[in-house]
């Protein structure tokens, strides 16, 4: 009986896990083909490492992601306290919060160009960054807000009781007890701007592309083992850090 | 007051230049007509010319297929993810977060990544028919890349694990004792299922069928790589208006056409959970 049950799971699995496999086997492939084996070997990581273009990729991506993160979690922050706090009974307000969540990013990705077109703006890191933190601010907002409710306001009441300013309170208060939001709400956002294409493909400029933007062109350009390679230390970077957040998340949750 | 000010300004402020301008700016580029070179020709006046435009069978044809494309995907992660998500929720408690991490755990790799694996597996030297081809089974290799199948198939994998975790909360929170009532009362397990587990997780199904649907139905990287230009779907003819044919006013119509077609869809799924939720 229980054998039957979970079989589908065990399919779901295979499905899930055979690309991937695959791919990471192939990475250690000899042959310049990506396709066919013919030997062990680890020549396409050595390729990978002196290849320019997809570490200057990657050096974007990671100013891209950085700094998206970081305006998102202030204006994210901010936004979901002065949500809890003064929005009232307005579902208007919380429901723009989240509206670049669920919006389709190639919507998002457009009307950002046209944006920028109208206000003549040059494309570059800057519209990339500005434009991850359009969704990194939803994802902040909604996050940290989940946490909100979870709180026991009676603490910052406590807090100006005991004659604390409002900055005061909302420092050595509000902010700590929000904190494992904050953290999870910042760790989705730098996850999702370093994987984030579409958006990015419409709003970098031609001299800047972000790694996924280079992977996307390496793909349509021609398939070499290379990106193999590429594809599975980007595989272990994002299992790490999955595994990592679940840990740091338990562990800020005890605290 | 200046708290209310410090706190909503910032964030809806940028909300409102970097989110519901551009929205503003699509809406009022559908009336009028393409610039010569990309842009908007204000000085030439308005038209209806782009919404005219998109009742062409060229563009209902995409639209419908890009519809289909989407429903199927969502559909075969159904009938994949509820099974998955039911024996998740069957095993023992420890286990069961594991079980979960390890269906997310592939969400959250790179898109394009995940959909270039599909190239190596499929392409017609690929992993799949090399290995058909190694045991017998067919002489020449099948054309599995650059077909419909093959952008589900991408869809799917891109998109499953969505399916599964609303489904698994939905699943979680039956209560048990529900179950064991009508096991009492004589119905066998599938009896139990379909008239008890089924009908209690409805809501869940309707998330997960949204989840899958709606990036489906944009998506224009997985019918490019895995479609080879073959299976066009709207998201291409968007990104398409905008960036090669630089049409920016018929771009703007097919989004809003895309936007249209969700907002419907959410309208849908929210007057169908009240409706479950009333009963």
């Amino acid at each position: 009986m229980r054998r039957v049950t979970l079989l589908p799971l065990w399919l779901t699995y295979a499905f899930l896990y055979t690309p991937v496999v695959v791919l990471v086997v192939m990475s250690f492939n000899r042959s310049d083909s990506p396709y066919e084996w013919s030997g062990f070997s680890t020549a396409w990581y050595a390729t990978l490492a002196r290849d320019d273009e997809v570490l200057r990729g990657l050096a974007n991506t990671l100013i891209v992601a950085a700094g998206a993160t970081a305006l998102s979690t202030v204006l994210g922050t901010l936004l979901a306290v002065g949500l809890a706090r003064h929005a009232g009974r307005s579902r208007l307000l919380p429901a723009l919060s989240v509206l670049p969540a669920v919006l389709p990013d190639i919507v998002l990705a457009i009307g950002l160009l046209a944006f920028y077109s109208l206000v003549s703006a040059t494309l570059g890191l800057h519209s990339v960054l500005l434009a991850h933190t359009v969704f990194g601010l939803a994802f902040v907002t909604a996050v940290v807000r989940t946490r909100i409710a979870h709180v026991d306001p009676s603490l910052e009441e406590a807090s100006r009781d005991l004659g604390a300013g409002e900055v005061t309170t909302f420092l050595r208060i509000t902010l700590p007890t929000l904190a494992p939001g904050i953290v999870a709400g910042a760790l989705l956002t730098f996850t999702l701007s370093l994987d984030e294409f579409v958006i990015a493909f419409f709003t970098a400029g031609p001299k800047d592309p972000t790694l996924p933007i280079v992977i996307y062109s390496m793909i349509r350009f021609g398939v070499t083992p290379e990106i193999n390679a590429l594809a599975t230390l980007l595989l272990a970077v994002s299992f790490t850090v999955v595994i990592a957040a679940q840990r740091v998340s338990r562990l800020t949750e005890a605290l | 007051m200046r708290a209310r000010l410090v706190l909503l300004g910032p964030g809806l402020s940028y909300l409102a230049v970097l989110l519901l301008l551009p929205l503003a700016l699509l809406i009022g580029y559908t009336v009028f007509r393409r610039g010569r070179f990309g842009g908007i020709a204000y000085e030439d006046g308005t038209t209806g010319e782009n919404f005219a435009r998109i009742t062409d069978p060229l563009y209902t044809g995409v639209l419908t297929d890009s519809l289909r494309i989407a429903a199927v995907t969502t559909l075969l992660a159904l009938l994949l993810g509820y099974p998955a998500a039911y024996a998740i929720s069957r095993l023992p408690g420890r286990w069961r977060t594991v079980a979960l991490v390890l269906v997310v755990l592939p969400f959250w790799t790179n898109f394009l990544i995940r959909t270039y694996a599909w190239i190596v597996l499929l392409s017609s030297r690929g992993v799949v028919n090399s290995a058909l081809t190694g045991i017998g089974v067919i002489d020449r290799p099948l054309k599995l890349l650059y077909t419909e199948p093959a952008v589900v198939l991408g869809l799917l994998y891109a998109y499953l694990p969505l399916m599964v975790l609303p489904l698994y909360s939905a699943i979680e929170r039956v209560d048990p004792r529900l179950l064991e009532a009508s096991a009492d009362l004589g119905a066998r397990p599938a009896r139990t299922f379909w008239s008890v587990t089924l009908p209690h997780t409805l809501p869940g199904v309707l998330t997960g069928c949204v989840f899958v649907f709606v990036p489906s139905l944009g998506n224009f990287v997985v019918p490019e790589l895995l479609g080879g230009g073959h299976t066009v779907m709207v998201g291409n003819l968007i990104r398409d208006q905008f960036l090669t044919a630089r049409d920016w006013p018929f771009g703007s119509v097919l989004a809003l056409a895309l936007m249209a077609f969700l907002v419907l869809l959410l309208m849908a799924q929210a007057w169908a959970g009240r409706r479950l939720g009333g009963r």
